[in-house]
């Protein structure tokens, strides 16, 4: 049984536990003298029942999913014939991956014997697995709802009971937020320790020169592989201050002139049509700054007697300095709503113009907001990922000019971790200690940000 | 110096004041081209994508007389399937095309005549014949599909002005020209670009997978985010003691708003593929890894909505005896529900548009067949417009072009929903 049909199967349980459970309460309160004589709602005490035939099985059905492929992957080590269980580690992972590749598309009829057997064992112990998940997921979905079902009583509190399997329901839901970022610590972290043990973190976070190629032999020549990160963290810094240079002014004074100056009609029309730009999706910027925006600046250098590279950090850092427009200006929007309107009656009622009442009185008052703001929009534009993806280099430069290509750390995680490729090699271990970098750095940020803007909220609150 | 002692202040104010108006007109001008900015941008994005794209909701089709004789096509016994299936279909189509320019000779020009129309054009005859075995051994009028530099000419061509002649060269210009002439091109609406999936071929290259691969991916993690996100708000906002732990799990969901999408592409190669032994390429992993990205904004806005719900709704369910668990179910979710539902749907815009952390989770691979369910390999409409993008024919730009542009219309549609969902069934006390 597949494991869609297992989930139905269970669901429909879980649906006879609640009749059954409903349906003894009942019973039971007409022997005590009617539905008054219970402690709780017939319905409950099914909920009950329902609960005690679910959770059990689906904890697990959940724990054997995850842990079934771990333990055949050993059983099939063990199975395996003593010369290849003493290969290397990485030898024999590489032959395991072959047997499971080989069982999954069906070939495999002409290898070698010790993988066709193989994989029988696999496809037998897959079969076991399967037949022996549903048997024992069924069985404790029966085993857990009876018990329930045989516990009903009049006196039995199930409503309490139910409140508190909610309550405790509910809580584990809001700790997945905490769980998520567990996982993306632990994930980022082991792998980049793992990298960190290959390459020294000095060489990598001081070294300028970033060519993740390895020699594939030992005496291949100019595949040493360099992890100098430096090349990376000044591109990135390059694109996010071009897309700040864009968008900062721009979204600042739109915020200015829509909060301060424009008619309600005007504000009702044009701050959702800017918002639409911060609506489209990353991938069609991206698309946009390679085949729209980088050939018209290749162009215009032409004319102007510039050599400009068809791939520069300018029109990169251009299209992610649009797409951040409309987040500078509805978070400074906020803000500058947020200045209380007798700071600015008092200005203008010393004779100020509405310029300067805004330039010396509302923007320092609201500062602290806006440059939370512009933090957080920071952190945008050092994580976005497509637009440099696709318009940027992935030649590592060491330049500050912005009309060469340039590379960021997101391309070179996406580069060196699509397709595939093993886990232990230093080249995709780096793209994991690149990302705990850009973790650190945007968390960083993120919590300077919130931090300015809670502190100035609390200010005028 | 002693002449502007002897100034009032008024006349300091008036000696300054043209000054101080033009400042302000000035700072007025700066906030108008700011937002003018902004909105020429908006409008440039889309006449760049609507001007490279709409050509590409068109297709040039060729219209040949095909022998279907079970000589050339090397069938002998027309009940066999596998014959029918196996024939060879671009035999006849060549012969065709011969037939249809005798006066080609010599290998390599008679090459190039072949490539007038789409190499996939036998599929398509098969597919005919496979319909209706009865049309062997006649002679059939047939449009073909034209093939992608053959196509990008006509189009250009039909508007004046320059014409883009691309990879083709003057002889297949001359041969183009005379099918125009004769009635024998035509340009219909491509319908192989909505039900195929991808291809090599740009003329055969489809965004149906893409899209099936997509509306599953949103599937697992609407079916997922939604459900985990409201528990989660509701706990937070009707159960939550004010402690150290629900500090940091409030700490935790505005942080990972934040984090980017990339970060969370990681996550998911260390820990669904990594440690779970997950495949790659499957809109379920995609979902789950959309859902962990979506969360917080769903969380956040459902949180939003269950504020919004009056203390005295909650009080007066409490006074008549309803338990709490009775309380959130019956009455706070209902009355937040269309909130709630605002948050998911922008928060699954958000997700349908995302592409990086798909990219790491390996939904970039080059997949044909339609997938049919959440644990086939897939891709998604925004990795192909990714793939496509990367792709030296020049027909896949005006294919990515369409592709951005349906991908818009779905989340233009989704918008408009949360908006309207907004204003028609909150309520507002």
């Amino acid at each position: 049984m597949d494991t869609s049909t297992l989930f139905a199967f269970l669901a429909l349980l879980m649906a006879g536990a609640f009749m059954l459970g409903r349906g003894r309460s009942l019973a039971q309160a007409s022997n005590a003298g009617g539905v008054r004589a219970l402690n709780s709602l017939p319905s409950y005490y099914g909920m009950l029942t329902l609960l005690w035939c679910g959770i059990p099985s689906l904890a697990v059905l959940g724990a054997w999913i995850i842990f079934d492929d771990l333990i055949i992957h050993q059983l099939l080590i063990q199975s395996l014939p003593e010369e290849i269980r003493n290969l290397e580690s990485t030898e024999l992972s590489l032959r395991i991956n072959t047997i499971e590749n080989m069982a999954a598309s069906g070939m495999g009829a002409n290898a070698e014997p010790y993988i066709q057997n193989a994989i029988a064992t696999l496809e037998r112990l897959q079969k076991t697995s399967g037949y022996a998940l549903t048997g024992v997921a069924l069985l404790v979905a029966v085993m857990t709802g009876l018990w329930g079902w045989t516990r009903i009583q009049p006196q039995l509190k199930a409503r309490n009971q139910v409140e508190n399997a909610f309550k405790i329901i509910l809580l584990g839901c809001s700790c997945l937020a905490i769980l998520t970022t567990v996982g993306i610590v632990l994930s980022v972290l082991f792998e980049s320790i793992r990298f960190f043990s290959m390459i020294p973190i000095t060489d990598f976070v001081f070294g300028s020169e970033w060519s993740p190629q390895m020699a594939i032999r030992a005496d291949q020549v100019g595949g040493s592989g360099a992890f100098g990160a430096i090349p990376l963290f000044v591109g990135t810094m390059l694109i996010s201050l071009i897309a700040m240079i864009v968008a900062v002014p721009a979204g600042l004074m739109a915020a200015i002139y829509l909060s301060e100056y424009a008619s309600s009609r005007v504000r009702s029309w044009v701050k959702p049509a800017l918002e639409i730009l911060a609506g489209i999706p990353t991938v069609v910027y991206g698309f946009f700054a390679a085949l729209t925006v980088a050939p018209m600046i290749r162009d215009t250098g032409g004319v102007l007697g510039l050599s400009v590279s068809s791939e520069s950090a300018l029109a990169a850092g251009l299209v992610m300095g649009i797409m951040i427009i409309p987040f500078v200006s509805s978070l400074s929007d906020d803000v500058i709503n947020a200045v209380p309107q007798s700071l600015r009656d008092g200005s203008l009622g010393l004779g100020s113009t509405q310029s300067e009442t805004i330039r010396q009185v509302v923007i320092p008052a609201a500062l602290p907001g806006i440059v939370g703001g512009i933090l957080l929009a920071v952190s945008r534009a050092i994580g976005e990922t497509m637009i440099v993806v696709m318009a940027a280099s992935l030649a590592a430069n060491l330049t500050a000019n912005p009309l060469e290509p340039v590379t960021t750390v997101t391309v070179q995680i996406v580069t060196l971790l699509v397709g595939d490729q093993e886990f232990d090699s230093p080249k995709t271990l780096a793209a994991f200690a690149l990302g705990l970098m850009l973790f650190i750095v945007t968390l960083g940020l993120n919590f300077l940000a919130l931090h300015v803007v809670k502190k100035y909220r609390e200010q005028y609150d | 110096m002693n002449s502007t002692e002897k100034m009032n202040t008024i006349d300091l104010v008036n000696k300054n004041l043209a000054k101080r108006y033009r400042a302000e007109k000035r700072f007025k001008a700066y906030g108008i081209a700011s937002i003018g900015f902004g909105l020429l941008c908006l409008v440039f994005l889309f006449t760049d994508i609507i001007g490279k794209g709409y050509t590409a909701f068109v297709q040039s089709y060729i219209q040949l007389e095909v022998n279907l004789d079970a000589d050339t096509l090397d069938i002998s016994d027309p009940s066999d399937p596998n014959q029918i299936a196996g024939a060879n279909y671009m035999g006849v189509v060549k012969k065709a095309l011969r037939e249809r320019f005798p006066d080609v000779s010599g290998r390599r020009d008679k090459r190039k005549l072949y490539r007038l129309v789409s190499n996939g054009s036998g599929f398509d005859l098969r597919k005919m014949l496979e319909a209706d075995p009865s049309i062997l051994n006649t002679k059939q009028t047939i449009w073909l599909i034209a093939d992608d530099d053959i196509d990008t000419y006509i189009k250009s061509a039909s508007k004046d002005g320059k014409v883009f002649t691309g990879r083709v060269d003057e002889q297949a210009q001359g041969w183009v020209k005379s099918l125009i002439d004769n009635d024998e091109v035509e340009t219909r609406f491509n319908t192989v670009f909505f039900t195929n999936g991808d291809s090599r071929e740009p003329e055969q290259a489809g965004i149906r997978g893409a899209i099936m691969g997509s509306l599953f991916t949103m599937f697992v993690t609407l079916i997922l985010s939604f459900p985990i996100g409201v528990a989660a708000a509701v706990y937070l906002e009707e159960y939550a003691p004010k402690n150290k732990w629900t500090d940091l799990i409030e700490v935790n969901i505005n942080n990972l708003a934040a984090v980017p999408s990339i970060i969370f592409g990681l996550l998911g190669v260390a820990i669904f593929i990594g440690m779970f032994g997950m495949q790659r390429s499957l809109p379920l992993v995609g979902g789950m890894v959309l859902t962990l990205m979506t969360l917080p904004t769903i969380i956040i806005s459902s949180r939003a909505a269950i504020k919004a719900v009056p203390p005295s709704i909650r009080e007066a369910a409490l006074g008549i005896g309803a338990s709490k668990m009775q309380m959130i179910l019956h009455h706070v979710l209902p009355l937040a529900m269309p909130g709630m539902l605002t948050g998911a749907i922008i928060g699954l815009a958000q997700a349908l548009g995302e592409t990086a952390p798909l990219l790491m989770i390996g939904m970039v691979a080059f997949i044909v067949d339609i997938p049919g369910g959440v644990a086939d390999p897939a891709t998604v409409l925004p990795v192909q417009i990714f793939l496509w993008s990367d792709s030296p024919e020049r027909a896949f730009v005006e294919r990515t072009s369409a592709a951005i542009m349906v991908l818009l219309g779905f989340l233009i549609i989704m918008n408009a929903l949360a908006v309207w969902l907004r204003k028609r069934l909150e309520r507002r006390w």
